[in-house]
């Protein structure tokens, strides 16, 4: 796991990671990656991947609103708000 | 008083020999004397809880009799209440006071439940030692300088103190059975899609399940009916009814084959396994045939699962952004920096390390390699349950390969602490139902035995776990008080 | 030198009156906020539950375009960072999208081109960041944030912004005649991107492609591309590459400008939603969609013109919207009602009225039963086609029907041969000169005489009769 990748990766999730601790990230991320890299021993090529462990559909929800305006509510504990709309530092298109 | 059952206690409310403020206050009055050891609640929620034992003995005054009315409960910090703050075990939302109930909160509490208090936790359930939350690590209540296990370790070590009968927890890799396990307790994770994860803040969403903690499998039982049923909040949810769990597990018990992994007995410590043999024997003697079974591809469960887990999580926890709740950074200069220190100076270690693998196993180039590869891995793994259940009712095993280890030993070594959970994580994978019971000591320190049963058969698993309690008492030791 | 290669993404939302994942609701134009809940704002602990009626708009719009309907459709995550965007990720398609292949007719120098649909998906729509409002931050209003979308992919198979403009005007069309979108432009509720890169003649090599988002009318669509078409080729000319990126349009310098936010390509790591299950669609359902389809817009315009043998100018602008279309057959079923004079009046007196105040068919005052009886009216003579027009106005500004108006103002045409015939023997009395005049050959002066009858008989008098009368009584 070198360097580049995991500052690409920090930045696809938005954390920082101080120069510092690179190295530090880097060994621990490749020693769960070794563990994982143990799966590797199995074929898998005729397997169908599972996403969820029950075999259940979708259910569907009837087109009905249910949901009253409850604005107050949501932004009452949130300082950065104003006149309903949230803030947040300008962004330049 | 406060060795009483969930049971015993409904039928002392019952028949008016204790009223809900009383025992209420009773057991605040032990939580605020003895968890400032402990550390197991986050927020005690007593000026609520009194409020509602209140309301409680009104009703019954009246005739007015609720399923578990006045019964005190602790929720673990995952499940969002209203009104209450629940923090996760993180600084991330440490302010964080939610507009609504969990699905599981609305249903103990219209069943007449009395929430005293919201246990401490791993930071968003990632953790087995309880060492990553915030707001400082639980100890053991049987040693305080061990670790009570985890995600789930305050909701394990109220109960296990006794300051609560029962609490919540959630399990996705183990968090409710291996810190029952090591605290001496029971705790059950049903069927994947038993109860409602709605209100419960996600860590993986295709493992994830609610349970409870509570010292009998009849007790177990009792909270379990009144936690499970289909939600249509919840897409995930199942639709099959719910038994009466306390009835079903209380009948005379019927004879049951019994599956044990050997891979679940390889290399395992010698006096653990004194301890699990002893109590096959006991079993054998009582109406259970045991067969030898073998899960081979149980061991890469935990590769699997540090994949599955880890990439569920770091998209389930993108909507922490300090936007519209939770921690916000100050001062700074544009979106990108909101984002990152925000998210940086709010979560921990632990949460950074799962979010950066699961990123990364989600990646274009990795999907195939980690990601698919680890959903097929778990395809498998799933088949060979079906399989043994052709032959077996249930499956047996030591929960934890050893008892709790000490405070700040395994922290510097994620991997060992990942593989503390080698018997627990292969059933989140298949959707499993498990519970953890008492079954003995190691050096003064608990272990617990695993039960697994397939899909929707937590009634044979409480059957069993409630005729076991019959033939012994591991479950009724309480750990010294000072 | 250069053949443009263009394909185009249509994001149509839905008007489902909820939102696809959570139950609050999708009306436009309410207070910031008001109606973003729990699920919407991504809020710790909350799950999406699928609109039912989002699926089977899905499956209709598959249906019109003869597509394939996927069994066990998935939802999957799209993940990438905007505060627009609460969870931190869409939820999407990916695999498996509800609505696979499928095709769309257009018409371009008179010749038919079919153009082929990749796909069609259901997904999420994000909010709405608003970046004038305050000096130094963004405003975030979430009201948006959960309406159903279907993002349509078409292949690249367009050659030209004509092309592209006559696809866009396609769908357009179809989705409002299916009901499931407003298709409004101006409100967001029909959003296009346009992916273009231009290809060596005679080559089989695809050039860099650049993406053009949310154009919001069919005029910036057709300069935008046209523009970017341009500014491929100079690029191409110079011996230079096309970068592969994401531009804007800007509709008031007439040029397309890159973004800066989206430099850098994103990895959305798809992965299926585990909170959501694979979306089950059964034959039966299918069948009862496919049953209530309404007539569709290339189906209606070749009925019409066997029908109501109109010509194709006519046939286009009635079969526009489906509202007018069936306010046009409305007017005229179970009546014996001329169908080309009623497609003339609706074109040209009613569509002129109407987009003065730029209203559709469901605002009009003036029903369809309404302009039958005034029409009917017309056809047996009781008044005249230009006593029709006024009669019109009226009941367009006043809400008056048309029996009320005709009888109240006794406009009933003056046909009364009898009484014709006396003023038209008296306005003959009174021009005899004239009169020598028409007989000696000055024809055009029938025109004259009609109207001095017509203002003997304010306006009401038959036009046809007193052109009859008097032809006869001004022979020599």
């Amino acid at each position: 796991m070198d360097k580049k990748t995991i500052i690409k990766i920090a930045n696809l999730a938005k954390l920082e990671i101080k120069d510092d601790k690179l190295n530090d990230i880097a060994s621990s991320l490749e020693k769960i990656l070794n563990l994982v890299d143990e799966m590797n021993g199995v074929n898998t090529d005729d397997v169908t991947p599972m996403s969820h462990p029950l075999n259940l559909k979708q259910e569907l929800r009837k087109d009905e609103v249910k949901e009253a305006n409850q604005r107050d509510l949501f932004q009452k504990d949130n300082e950065n708000t104003d006149n309903g709309y949230y803030k947040v530092p300008k962004i330049i298109d | 008083m406060h060795n009483k059952t969930v049971s015993e206690l409904k039928k002392a409310i019952e028949k008016k020999e204790v009223s809900s403020l009383e025992l209420t206050s009773l057991f605040i009055n032990r939580i605020k004397n003895m968890d400032p050891e402990l550390n197991s609640f986050i927020t005690l929620t007593e000026e609520h809880a009194i409020d509602k034992a209140k309301i409680i003995d009104k009703e019954i005054s009246k005739g007015i009799l609720r399923p578990l009315s006045g019964i005190p409960l602790a929720q673990k910090d995952i499940f969002c209440t209203k009104d209450i703050k629940t923090t996760c075990g993180s600084k991330m939302l440490d302010n964080f006071i939610s507009p609504y109930d969990a699905t599981v909160v609305e249903k103990l509490n219209d069943a007449g439940m009395v929430i005293v208090g919201k246990t401490n936790m791993d930071e968003f359930a990632m953790g087995s030692s309880n060492e990553t939350s915030f707001f400082g690590d639980v100890k053991n209540p049987w040693n305080k300088d061990y670790v009570p296990g985890g995600s789930s370790g305050g909701s394990a070590a109220s109960v296990s103190a006794r300051l609560i009968p029962c609490s919540t927890g959630t399990d996705t890799g183990g968090s409710i059975r291996q810190p029952a396990s090591l605290t001496g307790i029971c705790g059950i994770k049903p069927t994947y899609g038993r109860v409602s994860r709605f209100g419960m803040i996600a860590f993986a969403s295709s493992l994830d399940q609610a349970g409870v903690f509570t010292r009998t499998a009849e007790d177990s039982a009792i909270l379990l009916t009144h936690i499970s049923g289909f939600d249509p909040k919840d897409s995930t949810s199942s639709k099959k009814p719910v038994p009466d769990y306390a009835a079903d597990c209380t009948k005379k018990f019927k004879s049951l084959i019994i599956g044990i992994p050997s891979e679940f007995l390889d290399g395992l410590d010698d006096k653990v396994r004194e301890v699990f043999d002893e109590n096959i024997r006991i079993l054998e003697k009582n109406g259970c045939k045991f067969k030898k079974i073998s899960l081979k591809s149980s061991k890469l469960g935990v590769s699997a699962y540090q994949v599955v887990a880890p990439a569920e999580c770091s998209s389930n926890l993108s909507r922490y952004d300090g936007v519209r709740f939770g921690y916000r950074a100050k001062n700074v200069k544009d979106i990108e920096e909101l984002y990152k220190k925000s998210r940086s100076e709010a979560f921990g270690p632990e949460v950074k390390r799962r979010i950066l693998i699961g990123t990364y196993a989600l990646s274009a180039g990795y999907y195939d390699a980690y990601y698919l590869k680890a959903q097929k891995i778990r395809k498998i793994i799933s088949n060979e349950f079906e399989d043994a259940f052709k032959e077996v009712d249930l499956i047996l095993g030591p929960t934890t390969p050893d008892t709790a280890f000490k405070l700040g030993e395994k922290t510097n070594d994620p991997i060992a602490m990942y593989l503390s959970d080698v018997f627990t994580v292969s059933t989140n994978l298949a959707g499993l139902p498990a519970m953890s019971i008492p079954m003995g000591f190691k050096n003064n320190l608990p272990l617990g035995l695993q039960i697994i049963g397939n899909h929707f058969d937590e009634s044979k698993i409480l059957s069993l776990a409630h005729h076991y309690q019959n033939l012994t008492d591991w479950h009724t030791k309480s750990p010294q008080e000072n | 030198m250069w053949d443009p290669v263009i394909g185009l993404e249509i994001h149509v939302q839905l008007n489902t009156k909820s939102k696809i994942f959570s139950p609050a609701s999708t009306d436009f134009g309410s207070d910031q906020n008001t109606q973003a809940c729990a699920i919407d704002l991504g809020m710790p602990g909350v799950l999406p539950v699928l609109n039912e009626e989002a699926v089977k708009m899905a499956i209709k719009f598959g249906l019109a375009i003869g597509a394939n309907i996927s069994d066990n459709s998935i939802f999957a995550r799209k993940n990438y960072f905007y505060p627009d965007l609460p969870k931190g990720y869409q939820i999407s398609q990916y695999e498996i999208p509800i609505v696979e292949g499928g095709s769309i007719n257009i018409i371009i120098d008179g010749q038919t081109k079919t153009i082929n649909i990749t796909r069609a998906h259901l997904e999420e729509d994000a909010g709405k960041s608003i970046h004038d409002l305050y000096p130094n931050e963004t405003a975030i209003d979430l009201n948006r944030a959960g309406t159903p979308l279907i993002e349509i992919v078409s292949e690249p198979e367009m050659k030209s912004a004509a092309e592209a403009v006559q696809y866009l005007k396609n769908i357009h069309s179809l989705v409002r005649y299916l009901g499931i979108s407003d298709g409004n432009m101006q409100e967001g509720s029909f959003r296009c991107d346009a992916n273009i890169s231009l290809m060596k003649k005679g080559s089989e090599v695809l050039g860099t492609r650049a993406e053009i988002k949310n154009i919001n009318s069919f005029k910036f669509v057709e300069n935008a591309i046209n523009h970017e078409i341009q500014r491929q080729s100079d690029i191409l000319d110079n011996g230079d590459n096309v970068k592969q990126e994401t531009r804007l349009y800007d509709p008031s310098k007439d040029e397309t400008r890159s973004m800066r936010s989206k430099e850098e390509a994103n990895d959305y790591r798809y992965f299926p939603d585990p909170d959501l299950l694979p979306v089950s669609i059964t034959s039966k359902l299918i069948e009862d969609i496919k049953s209530n389809m309404p007539e569709l817009p290339s189906t209606k315009k070749d009925r019409f013109k066997a029908q109501y043998k109109l010509n194709d100018y006519d046939i286009d602008i009635l079969t526009n919207n489906r509202e007018l279309s069936e306010y046009f057959e409305k007017t005229i079923e179970g009546t014996d009602l001329n169908a080309k004079t009623t497609a003339n009046w609706i074109i040209t007196e009613v569509l002129a009225l109407a987009n003065k105040k730029n209203i559709g068919v469901s605002e009009y005052p003036v029903s369809y039963k309404n302009l039958q009886n005034l029409l009917s009216n017309v056809q047996s003579e009781v008044i005249s086609s230009k006593q029709a027009k006024d009669v019109f106005e009226r009941m367009w500004n006043n809400g008056e029907d048309a029996q009320y108006i005709i009888e109240n103002e006794g406009m009933k045409q003056i046909s009364d041969t009898d009484e014709l015939n006396k003023i038209v023997d008296n306005i003959i009395k009174n021009n005899y000169k004239s009169v020598e005049e028409y007989q000696n050959g000055k024809d055009k002066l029938l025109g004259f005489f009609v109207g001095q009858v017509m203002k003997e008989t304010k306006g009401k008098g038959n036009p046809k009769l007193i052109n009859e009368i008097l032809k006869v009584k001004l022979k020599k």
